[in-house]
């Protein structure tokens, strides 16, 4: 066993009002420079859609992730083709793929010649500063479920009948949720297996994804071995940068910019402790038991097994007691709720979604609208948005997994209600938490913290400990009433 | 034309010393020292600043047959330059030396043809001019006259492979051993001259442009471990 820790995120769909406001904070902060105008390292999409970039789940257009006939391969190249694709990534989405960044050319209201019409603010291309016609944007669908460009791309939907793609699709009933994404941190990056540099890395001891600037060389093959299509290439720097989960802020104790603003309250961050001797195991176990697999090899930080080789491998306490407090944990492992997305690209990712319950399919009869029926757990297989559509997204085409979460969610709905309403009878909600294998207790614990969490709940984040560490490798003294340490150039684009 | 080219060579003797001798070492010079100072001072500035991002479909067929075709032409000047005896015992059969002139001939055409490609996207996308800079042009004029002068020696003054070894080979040797000696190449028509003076521009500028990717070519990828863990402090 090589315990690590992780910091992990868990997203409560159910929870998310598609504001995107964490797409703009992250945006304030580490993407306003030219040559990334079109990044958004977060974004929120409208599901069923095809995404940003579009399309990004069609691993057989943008072969992303990995493969695991007996021998786990990156999709996207091998460490042969690495040497012949040098020149031309075969793979490799463009611009076009994303969105031409654009704004408005105000000047023209204040400088356009004296003339019979009003002058307009016409859009133009922030690459070229030429005038173009918008054609799309970073979340171009959003709330457009039912549209037949977008919506009725959506990966996802394979293996839906004909009868659901109606259900999820017709308008009157238009149904649809938020899926906001940032970068994953896996366990097994695409990314980092893909550099030709060696510039992304995994930091030891929180399991952040970085990517050295200084080492990067443009070749990149980042951008088409991640499957979720969160590494991004910045034309002008001709670097590519991606999600850092504001390590600064983490460092410091603070929640990632995206999380700290979230108005809906659905993120959560907190150490996860793993076995890194498991990772290509893992890795290469087949679909059906990948989920399992994965959160098999997550660790019991109360375990005194677990603790004393933590400490062996030198996770300070602090980080030990967080991951024991640590609400991911809760949400993946204990109550199984969360999901991790795509799990079939295998690179293990350690940001995890709570699937959303989705209104119930209703019908009419003599113009009352019915949705009641005897069966405890009828919304979940009869919800607007098939369950079958939750599995491809969150549980490798599994609906086992997804169901058992969605049940538990519902019991717990309902015996809350008994509680706090009362005007359900508390004998069908305890029989539903049984069923949903669930006790009154979790189920309490599953409110609180999905409902009434606080802000130090919802991020239990340990110190770094980085002021101890640098002190081995630099005298601090040194670099008294200077700029301090580490990247201390403006990051100019080279001739 | 033979008036011409007499001008020419007769020009191109005048200006020996300076192109065959001093050029060669201020290159040289030039590109070990500025490139050292750029790699310590401003790191960040290598990449091979690939533009495929923003446009993709000319990207391939003007940057992969350069890119191929280069690497191959000069590949062969190495060999040439560093084992000039393998060269010249290849060629001892006629088929031969007519099947690598062939070969090095197609190279550099797609060199050429590549180059040209560049060009006109550079030119043309408007996207991909924006991150065009003058370095960038400089590089091209350069090179696209290498590459053409390349290939107009190998079709004027043919079987280069043969006196690449007599000729150039023992000069560049006296060059290497800091015992110039340019009596051989004095008789060398002009093309061949200019050819050469040429490529000695490119290497003195090359620290100025992008060519320093060059450099920075992965090749620890081919034997590392997939996945990359780094430690604050070393474990
Ligand atoms: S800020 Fe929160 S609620 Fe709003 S879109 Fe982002 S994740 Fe959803």
């Amino acid at each position: 066993m090589e315990v690590r820790a992780q910091t992990s995120m868990v997203f409560h769909l159910d929870k998310c009002i598609g504001c995107h406001t964490c797409s703009i904070a992250c945006k304030n902060i580490w993407t306003d420079r030219r040559g990334t105008e079109y990044m958004w390292w977060n974004n929120v999409e409208t599901k069923p859609g095809t995404g940003y970039p579009s399309l990004w789940e069609d691993q057989d257009k943008y072969h992303g992730g990995w493969d695991a006939n007996g021998k786990l391969q990156l999709r996207s190249t091998s460490k042969a083709q690495v040497v012949a694709n040098i020149f031309h990534n075969p793979s490799m989405p463009t611009l076009d793929d994303y969105y031409e960044p654009w704004e408005y050319d105000y000047q023209n209201l204040f400088n356009a010649p004296e003339g019979s019409d009003q002058p307009a603010a016409l859009p133009i291309s922030m690459i070229t500063g030429e005038q173009i016609d918008i054609e799309s944007g970073p979340n171009w669908d959003d709330d457009l479920s039912g549209s037949p460009i977008y919506a009725e791309n959506d990966p996802n939907l394979a293996g839906l009948t004909e009868d659901q793609r109606r259900q999820l699709f017709a308008v009157q009933r238009l149904v649809f949720f938020y899926f906001p994404r940032i970068c994953n941190h896996c366990l097994n990056p695409a990314c980092v297996a893909s550099c030709p540099s060696g510039a992304l890395y995994k930091r030891g001891e929180d399991g952040i994804v970085l990517l050295d600037q200084k080492r990067c060389r443009a070749w990149r093959s980042c951008v088409s071995a991640c499957p979720y299509k969160k590494t991004y290439f910045n034309w002008n720097t001709g670097k590519s940068e991606k999600c850092i989960l504001c390590f600064p802020r983490v460092e410091t104790g603070q929640a990632p910019a995206c999380f700290h603003s979230c108005v809906g309250r659905i993120r959560f961050l907190g150490v996860l402790l793993y076995d890194a001797d498991r990772i290509e195991e893992v890795a290469k176990t087949d679909d059906d038991g990948l989920i399992d697999a994965h959160r098999d090899m997550i660790l019991d930080p109360n375990d005194p097994e677990v603790i004393a080789e933590a400490k062996k491998a030198g996770i300070p306490d602090s980080t030990i007691k967080a991951a024991q407090q640590s609400p991911v944990y809760q949400f993946v492992k204990v109550w199984k709720l969360a999901l991790p997305p795509h799990l079939e690209y295998r690179t293990l990712p350690m940001l995890f979604y709570v699937p959303p319950m989705s209104p119930v399919l209703s019908s009419k009869n003599d113009s009352t609208i019915q949705h009641e029926s005897d069966q405890l757990f009828h919304d979940i297989d009869q919800s607007r948005v098939p369950i079958q559509f939750l599995a491809n997204l969150l549980g490798t085409g599994n609906e086992s997994k997804v169901r058992y979460a969605l049940k538990k969610l519902k019991a717990t709905r309902w015996y809350r209600r008994a509680v706090t309403v009362g005007d359900v009878d508390m004998e069908t909600a305890r029989r539903m938490l049984s069923e949903a294998d669930c006790s009154p207790e979790e189920a309490d614990a599953i409110y609180r913290l999905s409902a009434l969490n606080t802000v130090d709940e919802r991020f239990v984040i340990p110190p770094a400990h980085r002021e101890e560490a640098v002190e081995s490798t630099e005298d601090p003294m040194d670099r008294k009433k200077s700029a301090g340490f580490g990247f201390l150039a403006a990051p100019k684009r080279g001739l | 034309m033979d008036i011409l080219s007499s001008y020419l060579n007769d020009l191109f003797k005048y200006l020996d010393v300076p192109l065959m001798l001093v050029l060669p070492y201020v290159a040289v010079f030039t590109m070990v020292l500025v490139t050292i100072q750029r790699y310590r001072t401003a790191k960040f500035t290598y990449s091979s600043l690939s533009s495929q991002f923003l446009e993709n479909r000319q990207h391939f067929w003007s940057v992969v047959p350069m890119h191929y075709g280069i690497i191959i032409v000069l590949l062969g000047h190495f060999v040439a330059f560093l084992t000039p005896s393998v060269i010249t015992a290849w060629n001892r059969q006629p088929g031969r030396l007519y099947v690598l002139e062939v070969f090095a001939l197609a190279a550099g055409i797609a060199t050429l043809v590549g180059l040209i490609s560049i060009v006109v996207r550079r030119l043309t996308v408007s996207k991909v001019r924006v991150v065009t800079t003058v370095s960038d042009w400089i590089l091209l004029v350069l090179l696209l006259i290498q590459a053409g002068t390349g290939i107009s020696i190998a079709i004027f003054v043919p079987w280069g492979s043969s006196w690449f070894a007599a000729s150039i080979a023992p000069y560049l040797w006296s060059l290497t051993e800091l015992r110039p000696d340019i009596a051989s190449v004095t008789g060398l028509p002009w093309l061949v001259k200019w050819h050469f003076a040429n490529a000695f521009l490119v290497i003195g500028l090359f620290p100025f442009t992008r060519l320093v990717h060059i450099l920075v070519v992965p090749n620890p990828y081919l034997w590392r471990r997939p996945q990359v863990v780094r430690w604050y402090s070393d474990k």
